[in-house]
């Protein structure tokens, strides 16, 4: 009997600290989640996923202080340049493309000094919606660009 | 990585200072299919990209494979001089990782 109570003792500890152990990873994800590449955010299929992975809301404020430079008709979807600046006090500028296959293109964390500008060279499968969020003063801000797309940038 | 894939540039105008940055990638989607052997190529991409003034972390880009091929990125900050040193650094999705320096001209 006392051996019994001894095994189930140990099987007890055993299954708890794996609990522990799993409540800790968990813990530790959102943490870190800012400083790692988010791989829930790329892996989105929509834009209310991907917002939701990296911000914990979708919900953002449309704005008229975010600029979305990019072409009205791209030619070849593959390399569509696109920049992006806003007069709002930005802590990170997201950049997605709507119609996209995993809508998350990219996501960009300014540091000291930073100033809310940021080019690149995206790709886009099909005529989509550019949409730049805005992270400011701890709220979401956005803008939207149509863009034509001629001849798709992501299948083969 | 023998050949340099990363090309910088680093202006100062006025009170900003403008980044640049090249970097050669093939950023494969992992849609894409290979024409002869109809058999899908593996994704390859910049997950992050890295950016220090004088040592210390000034920007950071995280990645998809939305990102076109061959990467132009570009940002500005305040508060940077003349021959300040940038370093920008990329890590892909299969580890390979490249850095490169610059000065703020």
């Amino acid at each position: 009997m006392t051996k019994m109570k001894r095994r189930t003792f140990l099987k007890g500890t055993a299954a708890s600290s794996m609990i522990g152990l799993a409540i800790s990873a968990g813990l530790l994800k959102p943490r870190i989640a800012m400083a790692a590449w988010p791989q829930v955010g790329f892996d989105a299929k929509t834009v209310d996923g991907a917002l939701g992975a990296l911000y914990q809301s979708s919900s953002t404020s449309p704005s008229t202080a975010i600029n979305i430079k990019a072409p009205d008709i791209a030619e070849n979807g593959a390399v569509v340049p696109i920049t992006v600046t806003t007069s709002l006090p930005a802590e990170v500028i997201t950049l997605i493309v709507e119609k996209n296959p995993s809508p998350l293109a990219g996501n960009f964390i300014l540091g000291a000094g930073g100033i809310g500008y940021v080019s690149t060279r995206v790709k886009m499968g099909k005529t989509s919606k550019l949409i730049a969020v805005v992270k400011a003063g701890g709220k979401l801000h956005s803008a939207d660009k149509e863009v034509k797309v001629t001849i798709g940038g992501c299948g083969g | 990585m023998a050949e340099k894939t990363i090309r910088i540039r680093a202006e100062l105008s006025g009170d900003v200072t403008d980044v640049k940055a090249l970097i050669n990638h093939t950023m494969e989607t992992g849609l894409r299919k290979d024409a002869k052997t109809g058999e899908t190529i593996p994704a390859h991409f910049i997950q992050e990209v890295t950016c220090e003034v004088n040592g210390k972390q000034n920007f950071t880009a995280q990645w998809g494979v939305a990102i076109s091929k061959n990467p132009y990125l570009s940002y500005q900050f305040k508060g940077g001089k003349k021959g300040d040193k940038i370093k920008i650094s990329w890590v892909d999705n299969k580890g390979d990782k490249d850095s490169e320096e610059g000065q703020v001209q």
